[in-house]
């Protein structure tokens, strides 16, 4: 059985005599150790879905098992013992301005009944994992951004949980910063194996850490899978927009077939290793054909990476369809844009 | 008026006597501090019931809210000095006496304690709420929720409503002291007033101002110590 489960989830609002499916008949299993992102616009239920995890929203229907628990069912003091075994990062950080790091650090612990010497001593061990050496006494006024989500994360540790729950943890820090705490999050899923569930509107975040990714779209996940899949083959238009977000936008590709008429126009991606691989040397080496470069792009993603290459072939008709059958021979994706 | 005829009035120490300044001024701060701790805290039961009342959707709550919000919007807005009278058969059962500066400090109380209760209410309502849940999410319970979040995280606001409050109520003890409770208020009152010795009254204003200053500076002292943001 998988670690999470989310079977037929539903979490309605009735607001103003109007219900709102905020989230709709969702059905996810996320493995232990996992990445998992969930991406979507604002507005499409993924910060209700996320508080469903820890029992903040109650569903209206389905359930919900984390470690074969339903938990759905939890009330009151299970729910809360429940509740200090996963962690949540926040997108605000929700800091505690009136205690310093240290202190905003022991408070999960202090909830969990921890005794004081103990709690202190993995406080100290939490603020060194995250970087923040020697501002144990600061408090959070006095932080910068990505300093404020480090603390938010070693909070988040604290009780040493077996979900992290991330609620657009990085859509408030400066992309540099996004990448550290990004970073941070993936070495923490690394050295203590715990499984991240992560929102964001943001899908080079997903690229980034995520092995898995559900897109949400007005309540439902409308696509999930592998990232590299998803990535490479949206089948939903929200998702290909998303994608979009990252690749070279179709518009673009249309302009370009006006203006180079001479030869071929082509989108050539690529993923993995081949983005490595000089395949274009090798093309033009073996067919008589010129070839010109118009745009590309590649992206490192968790562990592969995935490019997009347009360019213009020039040369004999027999030729140019021999080069192009080379390169899907050896697993590149060729599109060939008409011309308008 | 003549420049004379003001130092003679105003200016005339020898109608001075600091054993009664002594009496008057331990008197007003007695009612005060002690109002106070009273004060604080049934404004702060009130002012979390008043919150929690206030974010609840159930009609009970809410029914509740508005009972508890009509009752001490009453006891906040009768007059002071009409309020102390509707009191007198109040205190006298709970006092023994409505007369001496003890016998005013449950009208003091009754008329304070709503209206600080209102401010704590709005001091805790302007607690984010994502730290709140924040603290949700680490499995704290009601209790821990008010002693660890929201009261340490609306400190400043609630030390400057005990500022606003206290100052308000040393203003009702020099009322209350019109009536028989002693302190400043009593004797520029009794001794001022009533026998015509403008000093005396001048003095004891000075004194209450001296009071309220220092109440003042205090509350600006601990709101600045205690506020990190």
């Amino acid at each position: 059985m998988a670690f999470i489960e989310l079977k037929q989830v539903s979490k309605q609002f009735i607001q103003k005599n109007q219900r709102i499916d905020a989230v709709n008949q969702v059905d996810l299993t996320i493995q232990k150790g996992e990445i998992f992102g969930i991406v979507g616009y604002s507005g499409a239920g993924k910060s209700t879905l996320i508080r469903l995890f820890n029992g903040l929203e109650k569903p209206t229907a389905g359930k919900i098992t984390i470690n074969g628990e339903e938990i759905q069912q939890l009330k009151g003091k299970e729910l809360r013992k429940f509740r200090k075994k996963v962690g949540m990062i926040f997108q605000h950080f929700n800091l505690l301005w009136s205690r310093t790091v240290e202190e905003n650090i022991l408070l999960p612990l202090e909830l969990a009944g921890v005794a004081k010497e103990e709690r202190e001593e993995r406080a100290k061990e939490l603020i060194q994992l995250v970087g923040l050496s020697g501002k144990n006494n600061t408090y959070p006024a006095q932080l910068s951004g990505g300093q404020k989500q480090r603390v938010g994360i070693a909070r988040a540790l604290a009780n040493q949980p077996e979900i992290l729950l991330v609620d657009e943890g990085t859509s408030a820090l400066d992309p540099q910063t996004t990448d550290e705490v990004l970073e941070l999050l993936a070495e923490v899923n690394q050295r203590l194996g715990v499984t991240i569930i992560f929102i964001t509107h943001e899908m080079h975040v997903i690229r980034k850490i995520c092995q898995k990714v559900a897109v949400m779209e007005s309540g439902k996940v409308v696509e999930f899978g592998e990232v590299t899949e998803v990535f490479e083959h949206p089948k939903q238009a929200v998702t290909k927009r998303f994608v979009q977000q990252e690749t070279i936008p179709e518009a673009n590709l249309a302009d370009f077939s006006d203006q180079y008429t001479e030869g071929k126009l082509v989108k050539l991606t690529f993923r993995g290793d081949q983005a490595r691989q000089p395949i274009l040397s090798q093309v033009i080496r073996k067919f008589q054909i010129d070839m010109s470069v118009i745009q590309g792009q590649i992206q490192a993603m968790r562990e592969t990476s995935f490019g997009t290459l347009i360019v213009e072939i020039i040369g004999e008709e027999k030729e140019m369809d021999r080069a192009l059958l080379f390169l899907v021979e050896q697993g590149i994706g060729v599109e060939v844009v008409d011309h308008a | 008026m003549h420049k004379g005829n003001f130092k003679e009035m105003y200016l005339n120490t020898e109608q001075l006597d600091l054993g009664k300044f002594k009496v008057a001024t331990s008197e007003t701060l007695y009612m005060t501090v002690v109002s106070m701790l009273f004060v604080i805290i049934i404004g702060l039961i009130l002012g979390l019931l008043l919150y929690n009342l206030g974010k609840s959707k159930r009609i009970g709550a809410k029914i509740f809210y508005n009972l508890l919000s009509i009752i001490s919007n009453i006891c906040r807005s009768v007059p002071f000095i009409i309020l102390i009278i509707l009191l007198i058969p109040f205190t006298k059962a709970l006092m023994g006496t409505f007369l001496g500066a003890k016998a005013a400090i449950p009208s003091l109380v009754i008329s304070a304690a709503p209206f600080y209760g209102r401010l704590v209410e709005m001091a805790f309502r302007e607690v984010d709420h994502g730290v709140l849940e924040a603290a949700n999410s680490m499995g704290a319970n009601k209790w821990e929720l008010v002693t660890k979040v929201l009261i340490p995280e609306s400190l400043p606001a609630l030390i400057s409503g005990v500022t606003v409050t206290v100052i308000t109520m040393i203003g009702f003890t020099a009322m209350a002291g019109a009536i028989g409770a002693g302190g400043l208020g009593g004797l520029a009152y009794q001794e001022g007033f009533m026998r015509n010795r403008p000093t005396i009254t001048l003095f004891a204003t000075i004194c209450v101002l001296v009071i309220v200053f220092m109440v003042q500076w205090l509350g600006d002292w601990a709101v600045k110590k205690t506020d990190k943001r």
